[in-house]
Order: C-alpha cells, then structure tokens, then sequence
C-alpha cells in the first residue's frame, strides 16, 4: 500500500525532499515507513512522527493513504 | 477560542486590542486577563542571532493550538483564549508569540496562561533555524522557561 511521508526541519533537510510516497506491506507500522522512507538514515531516537497530523509512536499501524510527518523536537515560542 | 498562524509581521497589542473589540460581548464576564508575548532574542548559546527562519506544520500546527486552547478550557474555567504565532523569516526583537487568557478571576487565567505556552513549546509542530555570522543551524531544544 502507498502512503505519504513528509519531512521537515533538519529531516527534510537531510531528507533532501520534503515529502515523498512509499510503498509498505499491508499492516506496516510507522517504524517501517520510516525505514522505507529514509533508507541512509539509522533509527533515531531524536525523530517525532505524526499520523494524519496527530502525533504516534513509531509502532503505530499506517493505513492506505495515511499522512506519515517525521521531524525533530520542537522550537516554537519565545521568552 | 481562536488560533492564528501568521508569516506577516504582527504587531500583538493591537492584535489584543482587535480580539478585544470583536468579543466585546464577554467583557463584563471577564474579571481578569492574563497576556504572554514572546519575541526573538538576538542572542543563543553564546551567539549572536542575526535573523531566523521559523517552519511549521501547515495544518497540524493549528489542530495542535486549537486541542491544548480546548484542553486548557476544561482545566481551567476560562472565558476564551487566544493564540497568534509567527512563521517564516523573522529578525531580532519581532514578536514570535502572543497568549492571552480570559477568566473572571486571576488564577485562571494566570495558570492558564503558563500552561498554554509550556505546552506550545514542548510539542506545537515549529521549528527554528537561527542565521549566524558564520552560518544558519537548526536549534536542537528550547530554553527552561
């Protein structure tokens, strides 16, 4: 099945793209999108991962046309 | 309840004074307002900022602003909140952030207040590349408050 993976940040940097289609096995979790999408990259422990623009665990399900995000630890805010 | 994310400038104490003239109709209920504003440091870990790219989630960004602006409204028995928070490229002493918090007593809203912008900074998708003299870096985590 194809799903939609988008980087951002530093990811989408190193990435080289900031998002991209993979195809994984029926049942894949996002630790395999992740493998799929980033085939130079180790597992990091430093990476976030969002479903359809929630935050999940990397041993979350991903469906047929699910949104996969990968990016670092936040920055946002001031003071 | 509003959230807005903004590439254009913004100016918070008018955006305040905006919001406050839209929802006039909750003034009298609202004995207390609590007001954070946050702007860019020319300054990080010993280095001088020049300017700053701040990249975001479109989307998820604003679902992320919207569910903990919801969460602090059961937590806490508040009037209304806004948040308005820029993106794109920003230099030293621009507003990056704006919190405002409405309850009819101070606690509330103080308490509010602090917990919406602890939660923005741990996990609303944002993420901030500072320019250097001697180039740009992506900042790896944020300051303790």
């Amino acid at each position: 099945m194809r799903v939609q993976v988008r980087f951002f940040a530093a990811l989408r940097e190193r990435a080289g793209t900031p998002a991209l289609e993979v195809k994984v096995p029926a049942g894949a979790t996002v630790a395999e999108v992740w493998s799929a999408a980033t085939p130079e990259e180790s597992f990091a422990d430093n990476v976030l991962a969002a479903k359809n623009m929630q935050y999940v665990g990397f041993d979350s399900p991903v469906e047929e046309g699910d949104e996969i995000a990968f990016f670092p630890p936040v920055t946002g805010g001031a003071g | 309840m509003s959230v807005r994310v903004t590439d254009a400038a913004f100016e918070p104490w008018s955006q305040l004074a905006e919001y406050q003239r839209e929802q006039a109709g909750r003034a009298a209920k609202t004995g207390a307002t609590a007001v954070f504003v946050g702007s860019m440091r020319d300054f990080n870990e010993g280095d001088e900022v020049s300017g700053m790219f701040l990249e975001h989630y479109p989307g998820m960004t604003e679902k992320y602003l919207e569910k903990i602006s919801a969460t602090a409204c059961t937590r806490w028995d508040l009037e209304d909140s806004l948040i308005v928070h820029r993106v794109g490229e920003l230099s030293p002493g621009d507003p990056i952030v704006l919190v405002a918090v409405w309850s009819a007593h101070r606690k509330a809203a103080f308490e509010a207040c602090r917990w919406l912008m602890e939660e923005l900074k741990a996990k609303a998708p944002f993420w901030k590349k500072e320019q250097l003299a001697k180039g740009s870096r992506w900042v790896e985590h944020n300051t303790p408050g």
